[in-house]
């Protein structure tokens, strides 16, 4: 496991938040972390995917979460005060300033792993989008509105790739069962209610994840039941801690290949 | 290439078979074809279209067909095929006096 008792940076101290409008920020930023960093995940299957066809899906995906992230980081920095725009977010914060859940984080594994955690999270963000679009913030709801025909595609995507892999061979079924399974232990904690998301909610700004369990759940274990797969068996363990910035091994490399031309080159442009 | 989808290949993706893909743009009145990918059945291959050749909106319909379910005529039969008709010029309407103050003809 990293390091997590290494010191952290202070925050910036907020000029012009208030006091509530930095959870909201927090909120907010757990959502881009979740985008950006799954983005930078399904960047690295260019050239990596069965065809160059899945190459471009996949990078089609990954571009599609990558202008989420951008679109909420600048409003996040302007809530919280600090006026962070998306690269003061994505290329200089340290691991423990990072909010994204540990599912996204991940390694890359083999294709049915992949079409695992989509199946997850992109069920995970339409439910989470179509409640976002009603929020009482016009920025968020906005973000949200647009978000909801990209992430219903992913959804299609990764429900056509489960179904052809578990109603496929009997060697393609067995490895998506078996990236199920591997899967499993990061998916509660996308419903986790953390401080931020529960003040977030309580002032319609936000959505509360707990709400989003049964309804995503139900999504995938329908698309299972279609693909004559099981759902998994209750994992043994689950992942914690992403919201508040602790983060599991892979989390630092993906960071030191995602920040490090921006930290060799500070302020280049081009 | 086999294109056969159920043919027993040492790798799975040179067993998927090829599908010409044709794009309808905003303006157009038909499709046009665009080019061609691999995919393992129709449904993959109308996404796989999508993302390959409409993800900068070049256009509102697209349709997949088998390349193998096409009929094309060869290379080998060109000159049989449509030398004859270089030389037909009564089939162009050429020889006709158009009016003066006939507009868009």
């Amino acid at each position: 496991m990293t390091d997590v008792n290494q010191p952290h940076q202070p925050q910036a101290a907020p000029a012009a938040a208030t006091a509530s409008s930095v959870p909201t920020a927090d909120y907010l930023v757990g959502l881009a972390d979740d985008a950006l960093v799954y983005a930078q995940r399904l960047a690295e299957w260019m050239t990596n995917a069965p065809q160059i066809e899945e190459d471009m899906a996949l990078g089609n995906i990954s571009l599609d979460l990558l202008g989420q992230a951008r679109a909420l980081y600048p409003y996040a920095g302007s809530l919280d005060g600090t006026g962070r725009l998306e690269d003061d977010f994505a290329m200089v914060r340290d691991e423990r300033q990072w909010r994204n859940v540990h599912l996204v984080e991940q390694e890359r594994g083999d294709f049915a792993d992949e079409m695992a955690r989509l199946l997850w999270f992109s069920a995970y963000q339409v439910e989470l989008h179509t409640r976002l679009a009603g929020s009482s913030d016009d920025v968020v709801a906005g973000v949200a509105a647009k978000a909801i025909k990209e992430v219903r595609y992913h959804l299609d995507h990764a429900t056509l790739w489960v179904c052809r892999l578990g109603d496929g061979t009997d060697e393609s079924q067995r490895r998506m069962q078996a990236a199920l399974e591997r899967v499993a232990p990061y998916v509660a904690e996308l419903f986790a209610d953390d401080d931020a998301s529960v003040l977030a909610a309580a002032s319609g700004f936000g959505v509360l994840p707990s709400a989003l369990e049964e309804p995503v759940t139900r999504r995938v274990h329908d698309v299972l039941s279609e693909a004559t797969l099981r759902a998994p068996d209750a994992p043994s363990w689950r992942s914690r801690g992403g919201r508040e910035g602790v983060h599991s091994r892979p989390m630092g490399y993906l960071l030191a290949e995602l920040q490090h031309i921006a930290r060799s080159h500070p302020g280049a442009t081009w | 290439m086999s294109g056969g989808s159920d043919a027993v290949a040492p790798s799975s993706e040179r067993s998927w078979p090829l599908w010409e893909v044709f794009v309808r743009g905003k303006r157009g009145l038909s499709h046009v074809h665009v080019g061609s990918l691999h995919a393992p059945d129709a449904e993959l291959a109308l996404r796989n279209a999508r993302d390959v050749y409409t993800r900068r909106q070049e256009g509102v319909s697209l349709w997949v067909v088998r390349a193998d379910d096409i009929t094309a005529s060869s290379p080998d039969e060109k000159d049989s095929f449509f030398d004859p008709a270089a030389d037909k010029i009564y089939r162009h309407p050429t020889f006709y006096d158009v009016p003066e103050d006939v507009e868009y003809l």
